[in-house]
């Protein structure tokens, strides 16, 4: 699974593994700006932001094949928007386009995949994101992967009973529709759940934190050498 | 001496309409460990969440001394440790140490007082290796173990465990009930198993549509109510008329 690639990637000890999260989250906002200000016709400076992307990707000792590839989930949505710029006649707006948005999300997996989900969430929270969506997100990661194997059981289950598939189109269509209905209740109840564990926990509504970050001299140096160096590319 | 737990004439009722306790009492003194058995649906897992106030029924539930009500509920949650039978449900923290110390830091502990009394728990369960992974890379018997951490980190007085051998091949179950049987706790064990529940339980009650029907010895229990499957007739062991 996708997250579980990350998680993976995010045990490394590379020293961007071991910057702060808030400098990495900090650096990335400045890259998506100076990106997303960038002209379209300005390839040098997307060129160098590229390169310094694939930098990066290289110093944290992700595979960069992997990583790109991976990258490449933005497609579907910018390359549409893309076509509709083209059609339109920019076709070095829809280029940049294509370009911009397929940069953010590698920049953004070399953000996730050097950082901790907890690390990421707590860090997220500390730069002043909203506590329920932090919490959101945090349970989300948690049982995605619980969800997903419960899918995937009442696939098998549906799978052995359902004979030659070639000729049950529609009936395989109801029934993955209410596979849909059976897993969505299934999640109601596990929330219902987690709750309870959660209440004989003396939960009491408010989510204790237990690890606390520490921004180092290291991680200010990073954050402004970053940033420095994206806004004086951008400028040039 | 005061009992652990003391309930008197308990009934509650849910929203159905479908009566899930009816009248039950129920006594618990320091070191017992009692097997509740019965049928599903039968009262047992309602019962044992009435005992930390996430259910509220009608009738009166004594623990340690406190009678329950919503002033002494956090005391009667720092006594009570309840492990819950889908340990998934139990470990939703994105880390094992961040799990076991969610307990002590709602109780009030200091950060680095919740990390020293949640990996002190976790040497006890044999799980201190784990700290920093992430619950979905356990095993059905580490799961349980970490959750089991994740109650006894908060210091109880009484351990609730609702069908604790379920997902656990029998390694697991074994290692499981050596690992209880170093618990000083009292405890409350919902099973099905009988075996696993003669090797620990010292007194059994059993449950019949909300009502706790039995109190006595696990031997006596399980031989009055036929509550083993070699006891069944063999037509009803194969039978497929048998209702679950």
């Amino acid at each position: 699974m996708h997250h579980v690639h990350l998680d993976n990637w995010s045990r490394g000890r590379s020293p961007l593994h071991r910057r702060d999260p808030r400098a990495k989250i900090l650096a990335l906002i400045v890259f998506l700006i100076v990106l997303a200000t960038t002209p379209a016709n300005a390839s040098l400076t997307l060129g160098i932001d590229a390169a310094l992307l694939i930098a990066g990707i290289l110093i944290a000792g992700l595979p960069l094949g992997e990583l790109l590839l991976r990258a490449m989930v933005v497609l579907p949505f910018s390359l549409t928007f893309g076509l509709i710029s083209w059609l339109a006649g920019d076709r070095l707006r829809a280029l940049a386009l294509i370009e911009k948005s397929y940069l953010s999300a590698a920049a953004v997996l070399l953000v996730v995949g050097t950082t901790s989900l907890p690390a990421l969430l707590s860090g997220l929270e500390r730069l002043g994101a909203p506590r329920m969506l932090v919490l959101v997100a945090q349970f989300l990661y948690r049982y995605l992967f619980v969800i997903s194997e419960q899918a995937q059981h009442m696939r098998l289950a549906a799978r052995s009973r359902q004979g030659d598939p070639r000729f049950h189109r529609k009936g395989r269509f109801r029934a993955a529709a209410g596979a849909l209905a059976v897993l969505f209740a299934r999640s109601y109840y596990r929330a219902e759940g987690i709750h309870r564990a959660m209440l004989a926990r003396a939960f009491t509504g408010r989510f204790p934190l237990l690890g606390s970050l520490h921004f180092r001299v290291a991680d200010g140096a990073f954050l402004l050498a970053a940033a420095a160096f994206l806004i004086l590319v951008r400028v040039q | 001496m005061t009992p652990l737990i003391q309930v008197r004439g308990l009934y509650f009722q849910y929203e159905d309409g479908t009566r899930a306790l009816d009248g039950v009492d129920f006594t618990l003194e320091a070191g017992e460990t009692v097997a509740l058995f019965g049928a599903n649906g039968s009262g047992k897992t309602t019962f044992v969440l009435h005992l930390n106030g996430i259910l509220r029924g009608q009738g009166e539930i004594t623990v340690c001394g406190m009678p329950l009500s919503k002033e002494t509920l956090p005391d009667v949650r720092s006594k009570i440790g309840m492990v819950f039978q889908d340990s998934d449900e139990q470990l939703f923290m994105p880390t094992v140490l961040e799990d076991v110390a969610f307990g002590p830091l709602n109780l009030g502990s200091t950060p680095h007082e919740a990390i020293h009394l949640a990996e002190a728990a976790l040497e006890q369960v044999g799980m201190q290796h784990a700290a920093t992974k992430a619950p979905y890379h356990l095993s059905a018997g580490e799961k349980k173990r970490v959750a089991l951490a994740g109650v006894l980190a908060m210091h109880p007085e009484i351990l609730v465990l609702d069908e604790p051998n379920t997902f656990l091949d029998p390694p697991g179950q074994s290692n499981l009930v050596h690992l209880l049987k170093t618990l000083p706790q009292a405890k409350l064990i919902i099973t099905h198993d009988t075996h696993f529940a003669a090797s620990l339980a010292t007194r059994a009650v059993f449950f019949q549509k909300g009502k706790l029907v039995a109190d006595g010895s696990v031997n006596e229990v399980i031989q009055r109510f036929n509550w083993n499957y070699s006891a069944l007739p063999a037509d009803l062991r194969y039978s497929a008329q048998r209702r679950f």
